[in-house]
């Protein structure tokens, strides 16, 4: 079994993802306990889906490099829900789910008109669910993944204090004069960074699984913010690797293997939660 | 000069007038007290005040090198916040956002400004806890030390006995006006008119009429001797 492993270990392509999945895994999982708590799961989860509407004009233009389209239509979207969103509540939920939903329906349409492959379900299933395309990246796919993932740790690392106080009461921030508005605008925007970077590791749908599992099982066991967040971020890098691990020595799809991983880490957390609240 | 001074506002949201005709002023270790019924404008005038939105007419004077958010707020508990997992020092800190500016990390003098304030609650052995898995009392009191971070000479408190027991209440007041009498001014938005002329100098009443007055008149006043007089039936029935 180790043999086997070593073997795809030696190998270039299986280096890159190992690289470009722990890259992935650590910044996706940074965001977490704030996408939790401001109630922006949804938001994460229609940006997904707007990403891969985006994905699927790209490739009906054909355009080489998919990110300089999908990138910024993801970055808008973010910022326009983060808008209907703080107006009214009721009403931003609802839409996200038009924009996602929509988002999908467009997306699956284009890519069944103007079909280039042969292979239209697997097309779809590669983008929604992950792919094996983890293995066949090239160099530059790691260094622009490489970029995204420094510059979302760099920008949270300064923000790190400011993130903190906007999550956790919002009213009392802007009472002293911290442009909230602005720092959600940020961390829509990182979200958005983040989701369309995580896509290529676990597909559309189970993005946010990456984002909000990590942070959720840390909130568990850990009583401050550093301490969860430290946390998550490791767990998500360890559930991630673990999870390929596993997918190429059982052959199973990395994605789902991955958000599995990350399931059964949070089946322990809230066990260990649970036995230390009570002691 | 005041503190804060208060000409004429008129509080509202869009166009849509709340109130109006506010005037007050608050001196520095004055202890006023708004009270009025929901929906009189309280909160609207509150979050006016803290420049959370604008005003419709009227202003707001800033004098004795007041700043705008040098105002410390004692908001009431989100639900957000229910389960936040954050150390009672990290919100504590977290007062201290605005002298940071742009700066990444809190400094020494920050650092130190939290623990000193954290003394002050009573609350330094509770540094490393969870905020989440205090009582309401105790949340409180990070909330408050948090906002003395933020501004040392006017504190705005939102209901700060809300959902708290008897006796945490009273030892809430107690802290309350202990820090009044080291000179920190106090504006509390309250429903408990018996705590507002227990402890305030000076009444805004708000609702169909808005007037601001000094506690003992507030107690001659048509709205002030209602209250007072309900209040003396409830205690009687109780007996």
């Amino acid at each position: 079994m180790f043999e086997k492993l070593f073997l795809y270990l030696s190998m270039d392509f299986v280096i890159y993802a190992v690289i470009v999945s722990t890259l992935i895994a650590l910044c996706s999982s940074l965001l977490g306990v704030t996408l939790v708590l401001k109630r922006f799961s949804f938001i994460g989860d229609g940006l997904s889906h707007v990403a891969f509407g985006a994905i699927a004009i790209a490739s009906v233009f054909n355009l080489t490099n998919e990110m300089l389209l999908v990138l910024p239509l993801t970055v808008i979207s973010a910022i326009l829900l983060l808008r209907t969103g703080q107006n009214a509540r009721i009403k931003g939920d609802a839409a996200i789910a038009m924009i996602s939903v929509g988002a999908l329906a467009i997306g699956y349409l284009l890519m069944n008109l103007f079909a280039k492959s042969s292979n239209l379900s697997g097309d779809v299933c590669s983008t929604l669910f992950g792919s094996t395309a983890l293995l066949t990246l090239s160099e530059k796919d790691v260094i622009i993944c490489g970029v995204l993932s420094a510059v979302v740790v760099v920008i949270f690392v300064l923000f790190y204090n400011k993130i903190l106080a906007v999550t956790f009461d919002e009213n009392f921030a802007k009472a002293v004069g911290t442009n909230t508005e602005g720092y959600n605008l940020l961390i829509a925007t990182v979200i958005a960074v983040i989701i369309v970077v995580a896509m290529k590791l676990v597909g559309s749908l189970l993005v946010s699984a990456l984002i909000i599992f990590p942070a959720l099982s840390a909130m568990r066991i850990f009583k401050s913010f550093k301490q969860v967040t430290i946390c998550s971020a490791v767990l998500s890098v360890v559930c991630a690797l673990t999870g390929i691990c596993i997918s190429v020595l059982a052959e199973t799809p990395v994605g789902a293997t991955i958000v599995v991983v990350d399931l059964a880490a949070f089946g322990i957390a809230a066990l260990i939660g649970a036995i230390a609240g009570r002691g | 000069m005041s503190l804060i001074e208060v000409n004429n506002l008129t509080v509202g949201y869009d166009n849509e007038v709340v109130a109006s005709g506010i005037s007050f002023r608050v001196n520095e270790g004055d202890y006023l007290c708004i009270v009025g019924e929901n929906g009189s404008g309280k909160s609207t005038l509150m979050k006016t005040l803290l420049h959370l939105q604008k005003p419709l007419s009227g202003e707001i004077i800033f004098g004795d090198g007041m700043k705008r958010g040098e105002i410390g707020y004692l908001p009431q508990q989100t639900l957000v916040q229910k389960d936040f997992p954050a150390s009672v020092k990290e919100i504590v800190l977290s007062g201290c956002q605005a002298k940071c500016g742009m700066r990444p990390f809190y400094n020494k003098e920050e650092k130190a400004l939290a623990l000193q304030n954290m003394r002050r609650m009573g609350i330094e052995d509770l540094a490393n806890r969870s905020y989440r898995d205090l009582s309401g009392g105790q949340q409180q009191r990070v909330l408050l030390a948090r906002a003395l971070c933020a501004a040392g000479k006017v504190l705005l408190l939102d209901e700060p006995v809300a959902g708290l027991d008897p006796k945490v209440t009273a030892e809430m007041y107690e802290r309350i006006e202990k820090l009044n009498k080291e000179g920190v001014a106090i504006i509390m938005v309250s429903h408990d008119i018996a705590a507002a002329v227990r402890y305030a100098d000076y009444i805004l009443h708000m609702g169909e009429r808005i007037f601001y007055t000094t506690k003992e008149k507030y107690m001659e006043s048509e709205e002030g001797s209602f209250f007072i007089r309900m209040q003396n039936k409830e205690e009687q029935d109780n007996v």
